[in-house]
């Protein structure tokens, strides 16, 4: 199979500025508004419960796991790991220049999983080790900003190069 | 079931006369031809049929008036290629409750040639449509099949007995001469197939087909009445988990298997050492190994062994996907009357590989992407 070039984070910057027209864009509706203001703002946004402390993934208006209706919106870290993956090569409408392209499933660090794209990094069976750290970027499609993933730094880079 | 309740019996079972690429006929010509054969089979009439129950498209109201039935009972449940292991189960219950005395269950899906067929694709503002498709899934090769990589690297299944559950049915396959897939394979040709979704290639990917069948389920009082020995419905389940995959709660087991499959041997008291007969929806290959592990016919971790051991094809101690599969015999789409009806046949001792006389068949059905699950324990005796 073959990659995409480079495997630079940076390297996804060009393609991902680009309009990607065929690829499906997400309509919101009022309850996952906050969540797609928030990847607009570059943020990724999560819900809470305020009774039972829960974090979940996807928005709704109640607790997934106690049924309060008391639950707050709060801007997750943006970390996580790969779970899970496929590598597909029968293109999905738009994905016609990706293939094959890997549909990822991610563990993000407050414990909510999501289906990503994997930036920045091959989509390679050699290059894609489950559980490797990752970390969000945002993809523009159409007028929406869809959160991505890409490998993120060993947590103890930044540590060494401060010293 | 428990003291005092009717049994319930499949009186009647027959799928299309042909399955594969049939462009000739629609949808709902699949689901008539289907019914038609069953009611056949019982040896009834339509003008027996009071009850009717198929998936939402094209839907109870269509196949009923196509056929001229005007119902005292409808099931309209539409929950993937399990729905028809769900309606078994609502059919015992009215006919338990007196709803209804004669219920027909219709499966009929132009999967290949798509004629007359619904269109599957979310619709963008719906919770798949946001946060799945734009990452581009395109049906269940994408996305059915994004647990097993966790699976494998949580319990080390290789490639070689993931790819070893497609060369298993295949020798089932072998012996019926109604299945697509009959020529033997090797693990070799597995792997060596075009690679669809790493890690699947295409050979661990279920047939896309066209084809139908139903189901006429009715009291077990009428046991005698019928042309062919009556299957009885021991027990049953039903649950569901996810719409979307990624919100699996641990993409190493099913919990929906897990609970539909409790539920159906607590009620027809059975244990898995009970089980002469299995089938697991087998859409992908790796969804026998997750089924045989909920049902707890091997701990966890166990199924590919299990399966590559031999234990599951001709020769071995638990047939299991007797007809070949969805990955040898035929898929529409929604495949669990495929299975239901091989329970069957092996229960009335007239399937093509015919396993020395089971006394129970167990039949697991998925639907979506183990969003939901049906588990039926079918029996050549009453309880």
């Amino acid at each position: 199979m073959s990659a995409p070039a480079g495997s630079q984070p940076a390297a996804a910057q060009p393609a991902a500025a680009q309009p990607a027209p065929g690829k499906p864009v997400p309509v919101p509706t009022p309850e996952t508004q906050p969540f797609w203001d928030g990847c607009a703002a570059g943020e990724l946004r999560l819900q809470r419960c305020t009774d039972c402390s829960m974090p979940y993934f996807y928005p709704r208006p109640v607790c997934p796991a106690c049924g309060s209706t008391r639950v707050e919106w709060f801007t997750a870290s943006g970390r996580a790991s790969l779970h899970s993956y496929v590598i597909n090569h029968r293109p999905a409408r738009g994905f016609e220049n990706d293939a094959p392209y890997a549909i990822a499933v991610v563990q993000l660090a407050e414990g909510p999983r999501m289906m990503t794209n994997l930036t920045g990094v091959p989509n390679t069976p050699d290059d894609l080790v489950l559980d490797m750290p990752l970390r969000v970027v945002f993809e523009q499609r159409g007028d929406m900003s869809l959160p991505v993933f890409t490998p993120a730094e060993p947590v103890v880079a930044p540590a060494e190069e401060s010293r | 079931m428990s003291q005092g309740q009717r049994g319930v019996i499949i009186a009647g079972a027959a799928e299309t006369n042909e399955l594969g690429k049939l462009p000739g006929i629609s949808t709902l010509g699949l689901h008539i031809e289907g019914a038609l054969n069953a009611v056949a089979d019982a040896g009834l009439t339509l003008r027996d049929i009071d009850g009717i129950a198929t998936v939402s498209a094209p839907g109870p109201v269509q196949v009923a008036h196509a056929l001229g039935i005007t119902p005292d009972w409808i099931d309209g449940t539409g929950v993937g290629g399990t729905s028809f292991l769900l309606h078994v189960r609502h059919a015992a219950a009215a006919i338990r409750a007196g709803y209804a005395r004669t219920i027909l269950i219709t499966h009929g899906e132009s999967g290949r040639s798509r004629v007359g067929a619904a269109r599957m694709a979310p619709a963008p503002s719906s919770p798949a449509g946001q946060f799945e498709s734009p990452y581009g899934t395109l049906g269940p090769t994408t996305t059915f099949t994004i647990p097993a990589l966790r699976y494998m690297k949580e319990y080390g299944l290789t490639h070689e007995q993931l790819a070893y559950v497609a060369v298993a049915q295949r020798r089932w396959a072998a012996k019926n001469p109604r299945a697509a897939f009959r020529d033997p394979i090797t693990v070799d040709d597995v792997l060596a197939s075009r690679m669809v979704a790493y890690p699947f290639h295409l050979l661990e990917c279920c047939l896309v087909t066209d084809g139908g069948g139903a189901l006429i389920v009715t009291s077990a009082e009428r046991a005698g009445e019928f042309p062919h020995p009556a299957v009885h419905v021991l027990g049953t389940g039903e649950s569901s988990e996810t719409p979307m995959i990624s919100q699996m709660v641990d993409f190493t087991q099913s919990q929906a298997f897990r609970l539909a499959g409790r539920a159906a041997f607590t009620e027809a008291g059975i244990t898995t050492s009970d089980v002469g007969h299995l089938m697991v929806y087998d859409a992908f290959a790796h969804v026998p190994i997750y089924g045989l592990e909920a049902l707890g016919f091997v701990a966890k971790g166990e199924g590919g062994p299990f399966i590559a051991d031999g234990n599951t094809e001709p020769g071995g101690a638990l047939p299991l996907n007797t007809n070949g599969g969805g990955l040898s015999y035929t898929h529409t789409g929604m495949y669990g009357m495929f299975a239901i009806q091989e329970g069957v046949r092996q229960i009335r001792g007239e399937a093509a590989a015919q396993v020395a006389g089971p006394q129970i068949s167990v039949v697991v059905g998925n639907g979506g992407m183990f969003a939901t699950a049906g588990v039926l324990v079918l029996g050549r005796q009453p309880r």
